[in-house]
């Protein structure tokens, strides 16, 4: 088989529009290479899953065509659905079932048997480490087994793209991390391409080879993680003042100085983009101080995604659907 | 084709491995059925006396209406497993598999039937244990299993369209409250169809419940009517292959409302 000339995914100019005229995707278009981690960030209801939702065969789009290996999604969904290994949202596991009858069902329905199949599953439940439970009822698993059996579910037939819908959410911070490392591991093999959707930053930053931020059922800016940042230029300043400040007189002051620039006041917060954080902020704060103005806090950040977000989106990264976990804010 | 044989067979698998599971189950939905025949038929033993009933003891004549409306009560709520399978996500892991469409829905069937056909068979022997006989002996046993699974099939097939159209819990209870009893009241299960009043009757000529009741109630008596035993199964039988041919319909709409 020509693998490595051929794409992983591509999709192009994928529309869906659902009943009651909510446009989910409008002409949304990605490109995943072999072997590669590719990264589908946005908030809810930015078009993901809908996009994991045609590109897994499960539904049709409003026009725009999209291929996976080759296999051209709309023509061919049988053929596209044996290369394929979705773990969704929703687990998908039958939780009366254990988790080696889960595995030998699903290697069943690829056409595996006999001793390739066992051996496969044997495989599976070792490297996911769950080898002792593998005999128990799935509903006893803990959320992270379940997500461990989802993805070994996912990679029995040896897919050669699998589809990760947002792998971690609902997860506790230390389900969190193994998932990552996981997934890291994955990543590791070059015959299988990841495209992993996330609302989370920092799960896209750390996980993803190449990025796309998906707004409003468009692509609104790809590139690798460092890529897109490093477009931002400068660090992110941030000084958090002890009073209510003269806007206009703090705003010259800062101006003036050398290297600092797009001053955004918000309440007693002030951010601006340096060059150089690291040596901006002696700079400001003499300024500061020698004018009277207090500094209760000073942060420097390399540009995040949340920053990159909001430039090519026009609006701060919500995350609103449940609790932040730490260090989901996206300042790295 | 060989794949969708073994696709339904492994569909088929996955379905009776989790009703050899939960044995309980089973037990748990054998309680009314029990009640009906022990404490029902108890209370109305002498409704066989009444003249024109026609049945030697009432018992005897109890036993397929409690069959055939256990099945319809148990696979009234196939709509909720199908519910349960949408929510996980299990269903959209089947339909992202190279697994057959038509194996999905066979495996359904299938298990609807043995399970309707085990229960059927048990509350035969509960009934055996309450006192009845059976003259149309073993073959008049077998009709009224497989009319009680073709009657399960019929409402099987539209709790499961009800769940993959609807999608809400509350639409499959109230289709059961709403069905069940009427459904079994306005039929000849509990008295004999010339006792009835004569709307009733007419009603009754309409419902599959006593389609079921009159094709296995000819093949038990001690004279078979098979004439009987052949038209009102036929009616059964297209019937059910109607709603199985409706639930294959809502199933392509599920599809294209994911």
């Amino acid at each position: 088989m020509q693998t490595t000339a051929m794409n992983a995914v591509e999709a192009d100019s994928l529309v869906k529009t659902y009943p009651g005229g909510v446009k989910a995707l409008d002409g949304l278009s990605i490109t995943v290479r072999p072997g590669e981690v590719f990264g589908l960030l946005g908030p809810n209801g930015a078009g993901k899953s809908t996009t994991i939702k045609i590109l897994t065969t499960l539904v049709r789009p409003d026009s725009g065509t999209a291929t996976i290996a080759g296999h051209a999604v709309l023509s061919h969904p049988d053929r596209v659905r044996r290369v394929i290994g979705v773990v969704s949202q929703r687990s998908g596991a039958d939780p009366m079932a254990s988790g080696r009858d889960n595995l030998v069902l699903q290697a069943h329905l690829y056409g595996m048997r006999g001793a390739e199949l066992e051996r496969r599953v044997a495989e599976l439940l070792d490297r996911f480490d769950l080898g002792d439970a593998a005999g128990r009822q799935v509903r006893t698993y803990s959320g992270g087994m379940q997500r461990r059996l989802d993805v070994a579910l996912g990679l029995v037939h040896r897919p050669r793209v699998l589809f990760l819908d947002e792998p971690t959410t609902g997860l506790d911070p230390e389900a969190r991390a193994a998932m990552w490392e996981e997934i890291a591991r994955l990543a590791g093999d070059d015959s299988l391409a990841i495209l992993l959707t996330t609302h989370y930053l920092d799960e896209a930053d750390r996980l993803a080879g190449r990025l796309a931020i998906v707004d409003g059922g468009r692509v609104v800016a790809e590139g690798t993680p460092e890529g897109l940042k490093a477009e931002l230029r400068g660090d992110a300043v941030h000084l958090e003042l002890r009073e209510a400040p003269d806007e206009q007189r703090v705003r010259s002051l800062i101006a003036a100085l050398s290297g600092i620039r797009e001053i955004v006041f918000d309440g007693r917060r002030l951010s601006a983009r340096a060059d150089d954080g690291a040596a901006a902020v002696p700079i400001a704060l003499a300024a500061l101080d020698q004018a009277g103005v207090p500094v209760a806090a000073v942060t420097v950040a390399r540009p995040s995604l949340d920053d990159v977000y909001l430039r090519h989106a026009g609006r701060r990264f919500a995350q609103t659907d449940e609790p932040v976990t730490a260090g989901a804010g996206g300042a790295r | 084709m060989s794949g969708l044989f073994v696709h339904t067979w492994w569909m088929s698998h996955r379905r009776l491995k989790a009703l050899l599971r939960n044995p309980g189950l089973v037990v748990m939905t054998l309680v009314q059925p029990a009640i009906w025949l022990f404490l029902f038929g108890g209370l109305f033993r002498k409704v066989a006396e009444l003249p024109g009933f026609g049945a030697a003891s009432y018992v005897d004549y109890l036993v397929p209406g409690v069959v055939v409306m256990s099945a319809v009560s148990s696979n009234m709520w196939s709509g909720m497993g199908v519910i349960d399978e949408i929510e996980r996500g299990t269903l959209n892991r089947f339909l992202v598999s190279p697994v057959s469409r038509s194996a999905i829905l066979n495996a359904g069937v299938i298990e609807q039937a043995v399970s309707t056909a085990i229960q059927s068979l048990i509350i035969i022997l509960l009934g055996r244990l309450a006192g009845a006989s059976y003259p149309g002996g073993v073959l008049g046993v077998v009709v009224l299993a497989v009319a009680s699974i073709l009657l399960g099939a019929i409402f099987s097939a539209l709790s499961s369209t009800m769940g993959l159209l609807v999608r809400q819990r509350e639409t499959i209870i109230g289709l059961s409250v709403f069905l069940l009893l009427p459904l079994t009241f306005l039929s000849s299960a509990f008295m004999a169809k010339s006792l009835m009043p004569s709307w009733i009757q007419n009603v009754a000529a309409f419902n599959p419940l006593n389609w079921s009741l009159d094709t296995a109630r000819g093949a038990l008596a001690a004279d078979p009517d098979w004439q009987a035993v052949a038209v009102h199964g036929g009616w059964l039988l297209g019937l059910a292959a109607l709603m199985i041919w409706l639930s294959t319909l809502s199933f392509r709409s599920y599809q294209k409302s994911i």
